[in-house]
């Protein structure tokens, strides 16, 4: 038993559900309590989407639980097919159907529906979301994907958006367009918008794009076996990523590598002036591993960031996370406790997250400022406009998107120098995204929370360091986004060397030390 | 409603129902309850499902450390159940050693732990044990298999009665977790009457727990309490039969039920709650406006669906087409039936698919439903107001009948904004006009 209050995955049944809602003319017939219908809402409100997820509760209660539940599962899987006359029909059980131990693989093939029929064994108590997605579109390729010959033209599949995927709608334009001025044609996109029939044409494409390997690694290495279609490794995040991606690309299309450049500016904007304050910039990577993983390189190769922290939620993918934060020279969270997220920021004391919407939250606490870069996300990063993270309208994006909630710097100048204005002090905080010390705010009842369950134990080593008077005077003429830093390297530089009190002399001393 | 509609559903047939349910599960009461017990802390003992539920329900609210979370089952929990309890109490002393300012813990049961037959209840005796005199720890099921949505509140409120102390005083007990702000008004029209000896079930902190008895009264504040009533019940006390405290003809007969059961005189009644009546009426009569004559239907939520039909149709004019519940309490609802316009469609239960095909037949004005309905439905056109808002909005009672009307006015009013009275024409030969044309008109 594990006590939880966010967990950064669903189940793996809602990871099925992602992959079903991507489709069109596939239904997902669940064997599930009353209440697991839940999860329909993450696809109506969070994406928005304006049609039911197409799935079919069995809806089972206390009462059948003695008698019959695999009639039910029977009776609910014939109605679902008569009204909705899916291409093809996944079956499954959520985990408490688990523990009842129906097989709705086997009662769903023994009704003898004129459409394949795809069991999916998802283990609820030992697997989670993201097994669930690739799972399940890895059963679906399998059954469905039959040998075919290749098209004449150089075509490729776009394997792994799904459903309720962090810009996923976004990314497929974006490389579409890449692939495009290559004049490589898509085959099919899939799971998102492909319907079962098009599943069966997977094998005419010449090789495979694989977007989100946590959606579609086991597809794409099943189809490299069966069907001799290599699939791409690197993941388009990034200008240098885009540019490695069309590389790879042309090479196994066999055609020239060529990329629109036109539009592309986060370069020039990474490379003006203004930027040059974002140099050695703090920032915490987490998230799922592809996005984590590619959001680092991007922080330090492309925007001068120091990565202080990486790490990831879906240990699957532990090992590549490791190997590139050991090249980064920081030590790896590889967690899906967000308490251990919590920590590791505190003690990395990044002056920016880039993370999850649970990062989001730990850096409203912290006072750090933080940009969304992976699932799982609130509604708000399902924006109506086009908002890519691949290619080159993403590398713009990623700019805008991460550069936003820092102080840039020609407003950190006006700040420092202005900083005794009231408009600029303290009071009225650094800007309008994150940073902003809590509490204090009117309106809107405060949480009733009396005591902060992920607090820490006491600092072991917080010795009594006093702070001269001059010092804290001196350490108050510190800008305000910094001076947390400040406060605490001074400290822990005090408390290395035994020194009980700090005076201003201290105070220089330690940031002659942490000068970089 | 004219002069003319009769009123009385008593005999009227119910269709009832089953099939897939598009519902919560009991579950969800904690993200409301948990606010209103403020040293109680909530511990589902469930999957990641049930974690993931909680974390959906609760939007934003789980990132503000609330007082509830999930014991999750792991494989090796599944395997002896021995294993399960020893995992159990060590997950709950971690958990009261890091929030020392927890006064009762509820074990939760879900379905997972209901059907592995987890002895929630044992475990809650033996916890106890433990951890008191500090710490109260109960057990009561929210499972999918057991609750629908309010529900889960009912099973809670009822494993907290055998405990509560005993009394021989009158006392009045309202029954029911309501919004401080509605209870303090509650309290205020009461003590106006003169019954000054009140209290609620549930208290806001584990000592302000009611005390119950042979001569205790109590009313419900909320429809879906029948086996907390029958809780009640057992320990001797005495149900107010009443219709639910909604809209300014809900209240009034609300508080005219408490107020003969103590023997208030009219004159002390009138004095007390002529002013707060006209001030609802006129409040109500500016969103009723927008909701005259307008055709609603209910899909089953709540349990409030009966008590809000009846206010939208008596004090708003609309016309119930279909009011769908979860479970109709015959007993409890007796008040409330009397009072709904004849003609409308009862159902108890559901069968998601055959309903939605007789909401796309009735096409009423106005749908009442689950999150995961509304959006698709909307996109078919159809007027749509999500149910679960009226279980967190304070809705009850005088002050906030005008604000009860129009949240169901709003979605109407919004949808005659942005229907746009005169699109403009688009120019046939401009480059590019395609992309500006609406989705219907491209294909």
């Amino acid at each position: 038993m594990k006590l939880t209050v966010w967990t950064y995955e669903g189940p793996p049944h809602v990871g099925a559900m992602r992959v079903a809602t991507g489709m069109e003319g596939l239904h997902y017939v669940l064997h599930a309590p009353q209440g697991d219908t839940y999860a329909d809402l993450l696809f109506t409100m969070i994406e928005r989407r304006g049609k039911r997820p197409p799935v079919t509760y069995t809806t089972f209660q206390a009462r059948d639980l003695g008698a019959d539940t695999a009639t039910l599962f029977r009776d609910a899987c014939l109605a679902a097919y008569e009204r909705f006359k899916p291409e093809a029909l996944i079956v499954g059980a959520s985990c408490t159907a688990e523990l009842i131990q129906d097989d709705p693989g086997g009662l769903a093939e023994r009704l003898g529906l004129p459409v394949p029929v795809i069991a999916l064994e998802l283990p609820s108590y030992s697997r989670k979301e993201l097994f669930g997605t690739d799972e399940t579109f890895y059963q679906l390729a399998r059954r469905l994907a039959t040998p075919c010959a290749r098209t004449p033209e150089v075509s490729c599949n776009i394997l792994g958006p799904t459903g309720l995927g962090f810009r996923h709608r976004d990314d497929v334009v974006e490389v579409t367009k890449l692939l495009d001025a290559m004049g490589i044609a898509v085959n099919v996109v899939a799971p998102m918008g492909a319907r079962p029939s098009d599943l069966t044409r997977l094998g005419a494409a010449h090789f495979n794009v694989l977007l989100y390997p946590e959606h579609g690694e086991a597809a794409a290495r099943w189809l490299e076996r069966e069907h001799g279609q290599p699939y791409t490794r690197t993941i388009p995040i990034g200008t240098r990523a885009t540019r490695a991606f069309v590389a790879e690309v042309a090479e196994m299309a066999g055609v020239a590598p060529r990329l629109d450049t036109g539009d592309l500016r986060q370069p020039w904007w990474s490379a003006s002036v203004d930027s040059t304050y974002l140099t050695g910039k703090r920032v915490f990577v987490f998230g799922d591993a592809t996005h984590a993983m590619a959001a680092a390189k991007v922080a330090r190769d492309e925007m001068g960031f120091e990565v202080c922290g990486l790490g990831c939620y879906n240990r699957e993918f532990a090992r590549p996370v490791r190997a590139l934060a050991r090249d980064m020279g920081v030590e790896a969270t590889i967690t899906d406790d967000y308490l251990e997220v919590e920590r590791a920021i505190a003690a990395a004391a990044p002056e920016m997250i880039l993370g999850t919407q649970m990062e989001r939250h730990i850096g409203k606490r912290l006072g750090i400022p933080c940009a969304v870069i992976s699932a799982p996300v609130h509604v708000q990063d399902f924006p109506a406009r086009h908002s890519p993270q691949m290619g080159v309208e993403g590398a713009n994006v990623l700019f805008d998107t991460w550069v936003h909630p820092l102080v840039m710097g020609l407003e950190e100048h006006l700040l420092t120098m202005f900083r005794e204005d009231f408009e600029f002090s303290d009071a009225a905080g650094p800007s309008h995204h994150g940073g902003h010390a809590p509490g204090g705010e009117a309106g809107g009842p405060a949480p009733q929370t009396p005591r902060d369950i992920s607090a820490g134990k006491k600092e072991e080593n917080a010795l009594d360091i006093v702070w001269h008077a001059l010092a804290e005077k001196e350490l108050r003429k510190i800008p305000f986004f910094v001076r947390g830093k400040a406060r605490r390297n001074t400290e822990s530089f005090a408390a290395e060397r035994g020194v009980a009190e700090i005076t201003v002399e201290t105070l220089y001393e330690a940031k002659a030390h942490y000068a970089r | 409603m004219n002069d003319a509609t009769p009123f009385g559903c008593q005999s009227a047939p119910v269709l009832r129902e089953r099939g897939q349910h598009e519902v919560f599960c009991g579950l969800t009461g904690i993200v409301w309850l948990h606010r209103k017990m403020q040293d109680a802390f909530f511990l589902v003992v469930g999957s990641r499902t049930c974690a993931h539920l909680l974390q959906s329900a609760a939007g934003v609210m789980i990132f503000a450390e609330p007082r509830f979370g999930t014991a999750i089952l792991e494989e090796g929990d599944l395997a002896g159940l021995k294993d399960a309890n020893d995992e159990l109490d060590r997950e709950v002393a971690r958990l009261l050693t890091r929030r020392p300012d927890i006064r009762q813990l509820f074990l939760v049961g879900s379905c997972p732990s209901e059907v592995i037959k987890l002895d929630l209840a044992r475990a809650a005796e033996r916890l106890t044990q433990v951890h008191a005199p500090h710490v109260r720890v109960l057990n009561y099921s929210g499972s999918g298999i057991e609750t629908t949505f309010t529900q889960g509140e009912d099973a809670c409120l009822a494993a907290m009665v055998p405990g509560l102390p005993s009394t021989d005083a009158a006392n009045l007990l309202l029954v029911g977790a309501l919004p401080d702000v509605v209870e303090d008004q509650a309290r205020t029209l009461l003590a106006g009457l003169g019954i000054d000896h009140v209290q609620v079930l549930p208290g806001r902190r584990a000592d302000q727990d009611p005390a119950v008895g042979p001569n205790t009264r109590y009313a419900l504040l909320q429809p879906f309490l029948g086996d907390t009533a029958a809780a009640l019940d057992g320990r001797g006390a005495t149900r107010i039969a009443a219709p639910f405290p909604f809209g300014e003809e809900g209240t009034t007969a609300w508080l005219r039920a408490v107020a003969e059961a103590f023997g208030i005189d009219e004159a002390t009644f009138a004095r007390v709650t002529d002013a707060p009546r006209a001030r609802a009426r006129r409040a109500v009569a500016a969103a009723a406006e927008t909701l005259a004559g307008k055709r609603i239907t209910f899909l089953p939520d709540s349990q409030l669906e009966l008590p809000l039909a009846r206010f939208l149709s008596r004090e708003c004019g609309m016309e119930p087409v279909e009011i769908g519940t979860p479970y109709l309490h015959a007993g409890l609802m007796g008040p409330e039936l009397a009072l709904l316009p004849q003609g409308a469609r009862l159902s108890e239960g559901q069968d998601v698919d055959r309903q939605l095909d007789r909401v796309r037949a009735d096409r009423p004005d106005l749908t009442v439903c689950g999150m995961g309905l509304a959006n698709p439905l909307e996109s078919e056109g159809l007027t749509t107001k999500w149910a679960i808002e009226l279980v967190f909005t304070p809705v009850h009672f005088y002050e906030q009948a005008g604000d009860l009307a129009a949240l169901f006015a709003r979605p109407l009013r919004r949808k005659r904004i942005l229907t746009d009275p005169a699109p403009l024409l688009l120019a046939e030969n401009t480059p590019g006009v395609r992309g500006l044309a609406p989705a219907s008109a491209r294909e």
